[in-house]
C-alpha cells in the first residue's frame, strides 16, 4: 500500500514537471523562461525521489526510468489537476498556484512522515515549494489585477480548473492506512490551510472563490482525462523508441 | 516584460563580503525582479544574498574622461602593498 501511496505522492510532480518542461522556449519572456524551466526541474528532482523508492518498495526490479516511461496511463496516479493543459500563460500559473498551495502544505506535514525516506524528500520538497508558491501566487495576483485582458484570462482559467481542485482532498483506503500508521498527513486535513492561503491571493487578485461543483475525481485511481494520454506519448516515445538509450 | 524597465542585478556569494554585479534584466517591479534574479542568476548555487537596482538609478562615469579620471593614479607605485620591501623580521603582514 505504501507503493501505491508514494507512486501517487511521486506521479503529480512528474506530469507537471513535464508539462512546464513543454514551455522551455516559449515563455513571454527569456527571464520567466529560466524560471519556469527552474520549477520544472525541481519537481522532477522530486519524482525521480520518490519514483526511486516506489521502484524499491515494489521489489520486481523496476527502476525510476521503467515507472515512468513504461507505464500505461491508467497506471499513473497523479491528480487530474497537473495533467490539465498549459493553456495560455493565466492557466499556467493558476495550476501551478492550486497545486503549490496544496504542495506546500503536504510537504510541510510528511516532514514528520514515520517513514524517513518520505520525511527526507519532504524536508527538501518543502523548501522548493515555498519558493514556487511565492512566484505562482505572485502571477495570479498580477495576472487578476493587471490588465482588463489578463483578468479575463485569469477568471477563464479558473473556470477550467477549479473542478479538479476537490481531488486534492478526497481520501480513500490507501490515505486512510497511511494516515494510520502516521506515514502521511489525511489528505482531507489539508484543505483548510489550502482554502486559506486561495482565498487570500484570491482576494488580491481579485477573483471570487467560485462554489464548489461536483468535483472530477479519479486521478490518484488511474481514471484520467484524456490530456494525460498524448502527455505521456510525448514523454514515452524516445525510451520506447530506442529503450536503454543513453547520452 | 519586454516594454519594462533594466535592473542591474548584484549577488553576495557563499563566501564573497561584498555584493557583485553579476548582470542585467528585465522586469515590472522590484519584486519581480528579485524572482528574476534568482532564476537567472543564482541556478547554481552563486549566492547567499542578492540586490536589485533599477538601472536608470545607477549614474555612471563618463568614459571620455577615463584618463583624467584614472591615469594620475598610474605613476604613484608607492600606493600599492607591493611597493614596500618587507623587513625579514616581519613574518606576517
Amino acid at each position: 500500500m505504501l507503493f501505491e501511496y508514494v507512486l501517487r505522492l511521486g506521479d503529480s510532480p512528474l506530469v507537471l514537471a513535464q508539462q512546464l518542461g513543454g514551455l522551455i522556449a516559449q515563455a513571454p519572456t527569456m527571464e520567466e523562461d529560466v524560471a519556469l524551466a527552474n520549477v520544472s526541474l525541481d519537481l522532477l528532482g522530486q519524482a525521480r525521489a520518490l519514483l526511486s523508492f516506489a521502484g524499491e518498495l515494489e521489489g520486481r526490479g523496476r527502476d525510476e526510468n521503467d515507472l515512468a516511461y513504461f507505464r500505461e496511463s491508467h497506471a499513473f496516479h497523479n491528480l487530474l489537476l497537473v495533467e490539465q493543459p498549459n493553456g495560455d500563460f493565466a492557466q499556467t500559473q493558476l495550476r501551478q498556484f492550486l497545486y503549490d498551495a496544496f504542495a506546500i502544505e503536504l510537504w510541510t506535514q510528511l516532514q514528520r512522515s514515520s517513514d524517513a525516506t518520505l520525511a527526507a524528500v519532504a524536508g527538501k520538497a518543502v523548501k522548493e515549494t515555498a519558493y514556487h508558491v511565492r512566484r505562482s501566487a505572485d502571477w495570479v495576483i498580477r495576472l487578476g489585477d493587471g490588465t482588463e485582458e489578463s483578468a479575463r484570462r485569469l477568471h477563464a482559467a479558473l473556470a477550467n480548473l477549479w473542478m479538479f481542485t476537490g481531488e486534492l482532498f478526497l481520501t480513500d483506503a490507501v490515505d486512510d492506512a497511511m494516515a494510520e500508521q502516521g506515514v502521511a498527513p489525511l489528505a482531507s486535513r489539508l484543505e483548510p490551510a489550502w482554502r486559506t492561503r486561495v482565498e487570500s491571493v484570491f482576494t488580491d487578485a481579485r477573483l471570487d472563490v467560485p462554489e464548489t461543483a461536483w468535483p472530477q475525481r479519479g486521478g490518484k485511481l488511474g481514471r484520467h482525462t484524456e490530456h494525460l494520454g498524448h502527455l505521456l506519448a510525448e514523454m514515452q516515445v524516445l525510451p520506447r523508441t530506442h529503450p536503454g538509450a543513453r547520452w | 516584460m519586454n516594454g519594462s524597465p533594466l535592473w542591474e542585478v548584484f549577488v553576495r556569494s557563499r563566501n564573497g563580503l561584498a555584493h557583485s554585479h553579476v548582470g542585467s534584466l528585465h522586469a515590472p517591479d522590484a519584486t519581480m525582479a528579485l524572482h528574476n534574479a534568482r532564476d537567472v542568476y543564482t541556478r547554481r548555487g552563486e549566492g547567499t544574498s542578492i540586490w536589485v537596482v533599477r538601472s536608470s538609478d545607477i549614474h555612471a562615469s563618463n568614459p571620455d574622461e577615463k584618463d583624467a579620471l584614472f591615469e594620475p593614479a598610474l605613476d604613484k607605485a608607492f600606493r600599492q602593498a607591493t611597493y614596500f620591501e618587507l623587513p625579514d623580521e616581519v613574518k606576517n603582514l
